[in-house]
């Protein structure tokens, strides 16, 4: 198959890559003829070519079975692969979401353990399953706070603060839920600023959403007073869970003081990441909240189990029940860690991360020099004083056969290089990065150009964005034969 | 590791947790080894009446269709599934050139001309495309037509509470769209099977200023008209039937398409095509200035994830089936539904609700309430239709595709005609 072709190249007209069965029953009359579509343009390939064509696609990636994937914020953790078996059992994936409740048993029963599972785990009262992302659990969670007030009869609070080295979900969220953001500016250590909280936390605040740890890789210390003036001052401490991998194990959201927390199980419970979906965002409340649970809660009464509402639920946000497969496959890893193995995750991940902060700084500028936790945030600042960008350096890593970390985010550090090493990591593995990290650092100095012309050994080398912007190419075409 | 970190445990690496709550109780299960893993997990798989063992009539949404085996193989390469959002173009060409297939195919298919990467599903879809209208034509009121699937009504309704925006049900055509009008929401087929007066719809809706946004359901565009061909703004559809399982509702894929004109104003994801340094063709995620990771609270959507494996399925299939066998899938669910409402029309006691032309799904009235036909069937091995008893008396919503054979269907009417 030659390079660069799409499907239409390999189209050849009769081929198909599949068979179907014969109709088996009389056929009836054909519907008007308005309604019936006159062409239909798509590729006729066999499935030997598709099948190498899409292999050939493949390879052209890099996943967590690649290689090292220090992803910032992603958790790009190894995942096992009992749990892809497990969730392809026709028991669980041959399901309508229609179905009895009575024929479906084993499935609300799991999905009523993992609700269950992740109450405990974040040290809340109820769990709802049904956001299909965090992003998506991140809105369940705002529309439950807004109900929440509305409920009060304070309508006053139209204010979301955030910090401003938050994901970028959650100003989005916030604007979705037609709420207004506030930003409070981080300290010097990289800590929410107390004395700016305090000066805008007022009454038109319904919450502070916080990432606990930040995205810094920094737990703040001073989260106790935090949720003590959220609450004085009548609002909500909201979490998002996107860093949940630090926790597991040790300190609980409930405990920590948050109202509502939103998970992301394609990070922390080990859910393989697809390419970019599909993720499922849990979202886990207070006792005050429950009532406003996104809807369907799985209810377990006497070994029964069945789907049910919270009294005024927000509503429903997604057509079926949640990303159900998803959660077969975060049951599966849940059910593989008890309280140590649980807590195995954050010391190794969190020793993972100062690992390499302690083994790289002498190398890359460390803007907060301060335990971190599952995650160190560098910056190219060393190396821009010579000309060379972040970006050159993430580029450079790809030459590497190593996947660069997260770059250009938390917006808050210039030039970031935001780096998650995971706790399914070996030292050997981490061993090879920071190595790899040196030699770019002695090749920024004295070599600069194989870092600005990075990278070579990869399908493609750097590609014009700004192309693809003004000759926007979305899409090839099959234009009908028909005259 | 502990001595180049300068530390003498673990445990002081978590300092920075005050002190009250650290080490806080976990009380859990003990865990499982992979062997007793498997075990439990295939226990609780098999509590359950699984559609391989049972003839299934239920749609309303969510439809089981054949899925060649290569949809399973490709989408199973963990270059696919253990990558994330693929912010490397270099290193994620594999992800990035199948999202443009993926664009590619559902713009052919839908005769739209620009598709997003994907959404999470149908009902966000839908919901999207209403926020969407009300942002490009600076209107506050979405309209839905009564015949849209009742789930997608409720997220509709949730998302349009959180910006306030209200959310009108047009009962009729006769019914007039109200000032203010952003969009009409209109299900091709709609919920109760049938086929809409969708022309007389968009020109309702471009009357009134408004956008027209089609649910659709891609199988049936095997053989019916495709939105694009009735001047439809945006068309949005739940991608499951393409290569998805039907897995107990998730995950799906929302499938978001519109006209050109509105591309910058599209939420979600999408993939250009482009050239590296060197002159070679490639592919890198475009339009990013409407995303959330660059615009945060002035983006189009909060949005993060593409359902990039599912729309990788959905690709898969589309090849796999192509032109002909889109045509076939679709005119075997025409024929076979047709075959069982013939049927079902002349027994004793039941009646088709709807005269319209119809696709795979279609309402039946029974001569007693469908909860008790459903237990009687259910015993037979037959998983029936959706209970619509709240909409239509003793109404009950069936749905056939190429899955389900003869002797299913002639079980299904023997049966119904023996309760």
């Amino acid at each position: 198959m030659k390079r660069h072709c799409l499907l239409p190249d390999i189209s050849q007209p009769g081929r198909i890559g599949c068979s179907l069965p014969d109709l088996d029953v009389p056929s009836g009359d054909l519907p008007p003829e308005e309604l019936l579509r006159q062409e239909l343009e798509l590729p006729e390939v066999s499935e030997v070519d598709l099948v190498r064509y899409f292999t050939a696609l493949s390879k052209l990636n890099y996943g967590v079975d690649t290689g090292f994937y220090p992803l910032g914020s992603c958790t790009m953790k190894y995942n096992p692969k009992s749990h892809e078996d497990i969730a392809r059992l026709p028991g669980f994936t041959a399901l309508h979401p229609c179905q009895p409740e009575e024929s479906v048993q084993g499935a609300l029963e799991l999905m009523y353990r993992l609700q269950e599972y992740l109450t405990e785990v974040t040290g809340m009262d109820a769990t709802s399953l049904a956001p299909l992302a965090g992003a998506h659990g991140e809105l369940a969670g705002l529309l439950m706070l807004k109900a929440y007030h509305e409920g009060r009869g304070d309508k006053a609070r139209t204010k979301i603060l955030l910090t401003d080295s938050s994901h970028g979900t959650n100003p989005a969220s916030v604007a979705m839920c037609g709420l207004e953001t506030g930003v409070v500016a981080s300290d010097a250590s990289g800590d929410l600023g107390l004395k700016n909280l305090e000066s805008m936390m007022t009454e038109e605040v319904a919450a502070l959403t916080l990432t606990m740890p930040s995205t810094l890789g920094l737990f703040d210390p001073k989260i106790n007073e935090i949720a003590q003036l959220v609450h004085e001052r009548g609002g909500l401490l909201g979490g998002d869970g996107a860093n949940l991998n630090a926790l597991l194990g040790q300190a609980k959201f409930g405990e920590l003081g948050f109202d509502y927390v939103q998970l992301n199980l394609h990070k922390t419970f080990s859910t393989p990441h697809g390419g970019g979906g599909p993720g499922s965002g849990p979202v886990c409340v207070r006792e005050s909240m429950v009532d406003f649970l996104p809807t369907p809660l799985v209810t377990g009464d006497n070994g029964r189990y069945r789907f049910s509402s919270p009294p005024r639920t927000i509503g429903r946000i997604a057509t079926f029940h949640g990303n159900f497969n998803v959660m077969v496959k975060a049951y599966a890893y849940a059910r593989s860690l008890g309280p140590k193995e649980l807590k195995r995750i954050s010391e190794d991940a969190v020793l993972n991360a100062n690992y390499l902060k302690e083994k790289l700084k002498p190398y890359y500028h460390l803007p907060y020099d301060r335990t971190c936790m599952h995650e160190v945030v560098f910056s190219g600042k060393k190396q821009k004083a010579k000309g060379i960008a972040t970006l050159d350096i993430a580029k450079r890593l790809l030459d590497y056969g190593l996947h660069p970390p997260t770059v250009y985010f938390p917006l808050i550090v210039s030039g970031a290089l935001m780096t998650e090493p995971t706790e399914t990591e070996s030292k050997e593995t981490l061993d090879n990065y920071i190595a790899a990290m040196k030699e770019i650092a002695r090749d920024a100095e004295e070599n600069p150009e194989i870092l600005h012309s990075a990278p070579r050994n990869t399908p493609v080398r750097r590609l014009d964005d700004a192309r693809a912007f003004r000759q926007l190419d979305l899409r090839w075409e099959i234009k009908s034969q028909k005259k | 590791m502990l001595r180049e970190i300068g530390v003498s445990s673990v445990e002081e690496l978590f300092h920075d947790i005050p002190e009250r709550f650290r080490n806080a109780r976990f009380s859990l299960p003990p865990p499982l080894s992979e062997l007793e893993l498997k075990k439990e997990l295939a226990q609780l798989a098999n509590l359950n009446a699984n559609l391989d063992d049972y003839a299934c009539f239920l749609g309303a949404g969510s439809y089981r269709h054949f899925i060649p085996s290569v949809v399973e193989h490709i989408i199973g390469r963990s270059e696919f599934y253990t990558a994330y959002t693929p912010y490397q173009a270099e290193v994620s060409q594999g992800t990035l050139q199948s999202v443009y297939e993926y664009q590619s195919l559902i713009c052919q298919l839908t005769r739209m001309e620009v598709s997003n990467a994907g959404m999470y599903d149908g009902s966000t879809s839908a919901a999207e495309a209403a926020m969407m209208a009300c942002a490009i034509t600076s209107r506050n009121t979405v309209a839905v037509l009564a015949t849209v699937n009742p789930t997608y009504r409720d997220v509709l309704d949730t998302y349009c509470r959180g910006k306030s925006l209200s959310l009108v049900a047009l009962e009729s055509e006769s019914s007039s769209l109200p000032a203010d009008c952003a969009c009409l929401i209109i299900q091709q087929p709609n919920f109760l099977g049938y086929f809409e007066q969708l022309d007389a719809y968009v020109q309702k809706a471009h009357d009134a200023g408004a956008l027209l946004i089609a649910i659709v359901d891609p199988t049936s565009l095997g053989m019916f008209k495709p939105p694009g061909d009735y001047g439809v703004d945006i068309a949005v559809a739940e991608g499951q039937p393409l290569g998805i399982p039907v897995s107990f509702g998730g995950p799906y894929l929302g499938i978001f398409a519109c006209r050109k004109e509105y591309v910058r104003r599209m939420p979600g994801r999408i993939v250009g095509k482009t050239v590296d340094v060197d002159g070679n063709p490639g592919y890198v995620m475009t339009l990013v200035t409407r995303e959330q990771y660059i615009r945060r609270e002035r983006a189009t959507s909060n949005i993060c994830t593409s359902q990039a494996l599912m729309a990788l399925a959905a690709a898969v299939y589309l090849a796999a089936v192509g032109k002909r066998g889109l045509r076939q899938v679709a005119e075997l669910c025409y024929h076979k539904a047709h075959y069982a409402a013939r049927a079902i029309g002349k027994l004793k006691g039941y009646s088709l609700v709807f005269p319209q032309p119809f696709f795979k799904e279609f309402a039946i009235r029974c001569p007693v309430p469908p909860s008790q036909i459903n237990e009687v069937l259910f015993r037979e091995r037959i998983i029936g239709g959706l209970d619509i008893s709240h909409l239509i008396d003793n109404g009950m919503l069936l749905c056939v595709t190429e899955v389900n054979t003869r002797q299913d269907i002639d079980r299904l009417v023997k049966t119904l005609g023996s309760s």
